[in-house]
């Protein structure tokens, strides 16, 4: 929207736009989600590893192989098997896993709500740190505050995501005790409360189970806290630039002659305009936990999508992979278009 | 709910108790804990199973005609829901006996129909374990006619020749041989004869039945209320999924688990000497080896063969980086099988290994080896392309998952293959059929089941005959020689070096009683485990 | 061609007040840039970092007091300290400072291979999109939005295990994974110089397309291209070292770092030198990069500095 008088009172043009907006939209992330798949696909198809082994293991004689194979629809030419799997897909049908023998949609239904948990719980972390950090480091510019927040942001960039979390696990779990070990929750503590949400903080919530809570949390804790440093690095950085640029800005230098306190001129005022600004970072540093848990997943033995699709690639279980690739690149879009919509509806700016 | 609330009442003690995240000092009585790496498991169905984790579960949920004594593996197989057997006098027919007191966990009692169409069911879905019943002559078209149930407690097997009958016994305590609840399984089935249903659901009358199973999660087994023998002690199994061995210490150490199965030998060693820990060592079947593709020039040289057998630090790595889990063995059949071979011919001896080299006239050999990502395969693999380099013998490691390796392995492309092989049934022939064994050597012949195949070893005829015969044998003494004779050979001449064998060191809780992990013959025994 | 002033120095030719040629006003604007570079003290930190690390790589046979694949199955997980082994051994007893140094060659040689790929792949695809317009923009732009949709880390590990284990194949995943951006940044760059005058004014003079792009838009786009990727740098040695850590990088016995991690987790509770030394490596050397690059977006972006 070039619309440079866009603005109070005329709405009109936007809501005019709007459905071939939104048709050329779904196109674009049809398109994408398509791109996506084939790849996927594709490579699942290239490697090296035989997906009919995964099933039939060691032993297997070269009739139970082809037999096997020919269930597996790998037989048919790529092409047919790539449509035919998009069109089941379409359906909600993401196939069997060769794995765990289970549906993958079911399986996703499972692994997807820990991960989101994780990513929700280190999301909140990086923000609920990282931007009052940022704001003080941008207001307080070259004071220590703000050295720590660029060192505390340096070193969260430069650690193997892997190490830190064995550190962690080693320091906090094995030696102080602060905290559970691997996994989401204490073996007798599964099945106590009612799957409602999947994420185990709200449903022991809901049911009023505060051990099981207690106990979800001493879990989760370690790895998202490690998450939430990655985003907090990230968040930081870029909620001190985009206040710095607010706080050189014109209408602030006015507000500070007028003589407007400085706690008003910075939270009233520039930390008002780059709230919307602030909300794309967010979206996207959320959308890059949701995909980047991968490691932390596997060190913290989470039983998460990331965990999920690895293990999976690795037993070339594509039915599996491609799956869980869909699911978070469906997300990973559509977070970046909301992002996208969200910074061109609200910022005037926004070209 | 009883343990719920007695576990609220401990773990809010302990939250007012402590201002740190408190672990529980003890698991709940009632309940073993196991930390375990299970992503193995593919399939719950016993006629499709064939991981190790799945044997676990399989075999504390099914009954077979015949099984084990935790307390007394040695023995052999015991009667189980066959309280007797006889063979015909020409030896192809076997005749059964069903006990009378065995019930489903559904309540339906055990009847030879049942077990008849569990080994029908097995045989006709023809997945990977059914060459372990297939041997012995049936099809999915003869099998109706050669295993019957003429009324409720017989069960007759017709085999398409006489086999030495420990053979055939030893083979019906393989998971496949399983008897399932036919009537439940019929009912839930849908046109694979309950194979979709059975890979997370349990039909079976043993001690245990199977309540939850999530993939890389864990798995719970929970006691069957009909099961006819002693309740077992512990009402309720969970297995975790935990893969690093650090963290299963970290857990075991903590109480957080009862039993811990895949520490390493550091987490072991570090473990030692604890007060609230034990270790118990177990003789596994599986063991370390490579196999070299015949199809290389430089590997067919049996004289180079024989160098890199004498260039293998055994005892080195039995030392240091195996020490504790793996004794060095050098014979197909691991150690407390029928037949098997003790003695190690080989030792670590450089300049023997050099001599040989330099006799076989190869220079600078330049091979690859396939290795599975695993820790102690790839310390087994790098260890060996240390001392066969200082032979001149080149080794680049390729490394990759199972599946790679496995692939590459079964379609004849490397020039040598590291890996563990496991013995699929507690009888001698499951391991010299597949070591000893290749009736045709031929790229189109496709006998990927067979290890001497995939190293394009064509077996000399003598052996394969030897190896035949040893499983018609009816004197069990004889027989033993027979494998004796074999193993003997084949540590000379072929072109696989066999290194270890593995033992098995569980960790637990001192309060632990009874855990038998199922020595070299069969799987955990966890209705005898008591704490 | 202006002659050149006979500078009495060269410092004094950098920074002249009124630079004669184009040439020699880049050049002062470099110098000044260094001025402030050389001025953040973290930044040369990470310069020295840096400088020691290529020296670690190139000098490493002299360096080293072991053969980095010698074993010794008698003197495994010694504590660093211990004689002969400043920083202990590993599971096999192979020396871990000598594999740490010999292990900076790996990781140079990832992050060179990957900065000479993925930009350059990124450049062809944005500048190809960028100039073009139309529908090859559309394709080309679409093409790359799908790869930036995909989770990273699992395209790559997807690539390694299509290609299989091995550093080229770890350095061609993170390639593949790492080109979009750079392909973006091409492509605006192209943007805002297509229309620009002096390149009516070669098309006028006949220039091809091809020509056009390769000789005059190319270098423009340089720059941007080369700051984004010295950002990018510990982003690309982590990212090998999380493949390494799978057993997805370089092939043992290499002393790939991240592949040294994940063969001392196991030794963790009672060996933690085997893992944890490669990690604060891989942590120094990276740390190394985010500081030359923070110092590098102070001199080229003042608004977002901390000074």
């Amino acid at each position: 929207m070039g619309d440079a008088t866009l603005g109070k009172g005329r709405p009109a043009p936007l809501l005019a736009r709007w459905p071939r907006k939104a048709l050329s939209l779904v196109v674009t992330v049809a398109v994408t989600l398509l791109g996506l798949l084939f790849v996927t696909f594709m490579i699942g198809r290239v490697m090296p590893i035989d997906p009919v082994l995964a099933v039939i293991g060691e032993r297997a004689t070269q009739a139970q192989y082809e037999a096997a194979y020919q269930a597996l629809g790998l037989d048919r030419p790529l092409l047919v098997q790539f449509f035919s799997y998009v069109g089941e897909v379409l359906q909600g049908d993401f196939g069997r896993s060769l794995r765990t023998g289970q549906p993958v949609a079911q399986d996703i239904a499972r692994v997807f709500p820990a991960t989101l948990e994780l990513a929700t719980l280190g999301t909140l972390i990086g923000v609920s740190i990282g931007v009052p950090l940022g704001v003080l480091a941008a207001v307080y510019r070259g004071s220590w505050i703000d050295q720590i927040a660029r060192i505390l942001g340096l070193v969260g960039y430069s650690m193997p995501i892997f190490w830190l979390g064995l550190m962690g696990l080693l320091l906090f779990y094995g030696i102080l005790g602060w905290v559970s070990g691997p996994g989401r929750l204490g073996v007798f503590y599964q099945g106590l409360v009612p799957t409602r949400t999947g994420l185990l903080l709200v449903d022991s919530a809901i049911a009023g189970d505060w051990t099981v809570f207690r106990d979800a949390f001493s879990h989760i804790i370690l790895p998202a806290s490690i998450l939430g440093y990655f985003s907090l690095a990230y968040i930081s950085r870029m909620t001190r630039s985009f206040m710095l640029e607010q706080l050189s800005s014109e209408y602030v230098t006015t507000a500070r002659v007028k003589g407007l306190s400085e706690w008003h001129v910075v939270w009233r005022h520039a930390f008002r305009n780059i709230s919307v600004q602030l909300i794309t970072v967010i979206a996207l540093s959320y959308a890059n936990l949701l995909e980047g848990s991968v490691l932390t997943e596997i060190i913290f033995a989470w039983p998460g999508l990331g965990n999920y699709i690895t293990t999976s690639l690795l037993a070339n279980d594509m039915n599996a992979v491609l799956g869980g690739t869909v699911v978070i690149g469906t997300i990973f879009v559509c977070l970046n278009i909301l992002s996208d919509i969200l910074y061109r509806v609200f910022d005037p700016r926004a070209k | 709910m009883m343990h719920r609330s007695g576990l609220k009442a401990a773990a809010i003690a302990a939250l007012m108790g402590a201002t740190a995240m408190p672990a529980l000092a003890d698991t709940p009585p009632n309940m073993l804990i196991v930390a375990s790496a299970i992503d193995d498991l593919i399939t719950l169905d016993p006629a499709e199973a064939f991981e190790f984790s799945a044997g676990d579960v399989v075999d504390n949920v099914y009954e077979k005609l015949v099984s084990f004594d935790p307390t007394d593996l040695e023995a052999g197989y015991q009667p189980s829901l066959a309280e007797s057997w006889e063979v015909s006098e020409d030896g192809t027919e076997i005749t059964f006996t069903l006990a009378e007191d065995h019930v489903f966990a559904s309540g339906n009692p055990v009847t030879a129909n049942d077990a008849a169409y569990s080994l029908q069911r097995a045989v006709k879905l023809d997945k990977t374990p059914s060459f372990i019943l297939t041997q012995f002559g049936f099809t999915a078209d003869n099998v109706e006619e050669r295993i019957t149930a003429p009324d409720e407690t017989t069960l007759v097997l017709t085999l398409d020749q006489p086999y030495a009958v420990s053979f055939v016994l030893n083979c019906l305590t393989a998971t496949i041989a399983s008897v399932v609840d036919s009537e439940t399984v019929m009912a839930n089935a849908g046109d694979d004869m309950g194979n979709t249903w059975l890979r997370n659901n349990s039909a079976g009358s043993g001690p245990y039945m199977l309540q939850s199973w999530t993939p890389d999660e864990s798995y719970i087994l929970q006691a069957n209320e009909n099961y006819s023998g002693e309740a077992p002690a512990l009402p309720r199994i969970v297995v975790q999924h935990i893969p690093e061995s650090a963290t299963q210490r970290l857990q075991l150490e903590r109480g957080d688990i009862d039993v811990a199965r895949d520490l390493s030998p550091s987490d072991i060693a570090g473990i030692e000497g604890s007060e609230d820990i034990k270790v118990m060592d177990e003789l596994r079947g599986r063991i370390q080896y490579w196999g070299a593709n015949q199809k290389s020039d430089v590997l067919s040289n049996p004289q180079v063969i024989e160098a890199m057998k004498w260039a293998t630090d055994y005892q080195g790595m039995a030392d240091s980086f195996l020490s504790g889990q793996y004794n060095v063995h050098q014979a197909f059949l691991p150690e407390t099988f029928l037949g098997a071979m003790t003695d190690t011919p080989y030792s670590f001896d450089i300049e023997k290994a050099q001599a040989l080299m330099d006799e076989s006239g190869v220079e600078d050999a330049a091979i690859s080896m396939e290795v599975r990502d695993d820790q102690i395969d790839l310390g087994i693999a790098q260890s060996l392309q240390n001392t066969w380099g200082q032979i001149g013998i080149e080794v680049e490691l390729n490394v990759g998952t199972g599946a790679q390796t496995l692939d590459v392995y079964r379609s004849r492309q490397h020039d040598i293959y590291l890996g563990a092989w496991g013995p699929d049934y507690p009888d001698p022939n499951t391991n010299a059929g597949t070591f000893a064994y290749n009736p045709d050597n031929s790229d189109e012949a496709q006998l990927t089941g067979l290890l001497a195949w995939r190293n394009a070893w064509a077996v000399p005829e003598a052996m394969n005959e030897a190896t035949q015969a040893a499983v018609t044998e009816q004197d069990t003494e004889a027989r033993a020689e027979q494998y004796m004779a074999l193993q003997e050979e084949f540590a000379q001449t072929a072109p696989f070096g066999i290194m270890f064998q593995q033992v098995e060191q569980n960790a637990m809780r001192s309060e632990v009683e009874g855990w038998v992990a199922g020595g070299s013959i069969t799987s955990v025994f966890y209705w005898a485990v008591s704490k | 061609m202006t002659s050149l002033p006979t500078p009495t120095t060269w410092r004094a030719w950098l920074t002249a007040d009124a630079p004669a040629s184009r040439r020699q006003a880049r050049a002062a604007s470099l110098y000044q840039g260094w001025q402030r570079l050389r001025a953040n003290r973290l930044t040369m930190l990470g310069l020295a970092v840096l400088a020691l690390l290529v020296l670690a790589a190139i000098f490493a046979p002299l360096l080293a007091p072991y053969s980095p694949y010698a074993q010794s199955l008698g003197d495994r997980l010694l504590p660093p300290g211990s004689e002969g082994h400043l920083l202990g051994t590993d599971s096999l007893g192979r020396d871990i400072l000598s594999r740490l140094l010999f292990g900076a060659r790996i990781s140079l040689y990832i992050v060179l291979l990957v900065v000479l790929v993925a930009p350059v792949l990124g450049l062809l695809v944005g500048t190809i999109a960028g100039y073009a317009g139309g529908i090859v923009d559309t394709v080309l732009m679409r093409v790359t939005d799908i790869f930036l949709a995909f989770p990273r880390l699992i395209l790559a590990l997807a690539f390694v295990s299509a290609l299989g284990a091995g550093i080229e194949n770890a350095v061609l995943a993170i390639s593949l994974t790492a080109w979009p951006p750079y392909a973006r940044i091409a492509r605006a760059e192209t943007l805002t110089f297509r229309g620009a005058d002096f390149i009516h004014a070669v098309r006028l003079q006949g220039a091809g397309p091809v020509r056009i792009v390769t000789r005059h838009i190319w270098p423009l786009c340089v720059p941007s291209l080369v700051i984004r990727v010295t950002l990018d740098m510990a982003g690309i040695i982590l990212t090998a070292a999380g493949l390494g850590f799978l057993g997805l990088g370089a092939r043992p016995p290499s002393p790939e770092w991240g592949a040294m991690i994940s063969g001392g987790s196991d030794y963790l509770l009672d060996s933690w030198w085997v893992a944890t030394i490669p990690g604060l490596a891989i942590f120094a050397v990276s740390l190394a990069f985010n500081l030359i690059g923070d110092g590098l977006r102070d001199v080229l972006d003042p608004k977002d500095s901390g000074q």
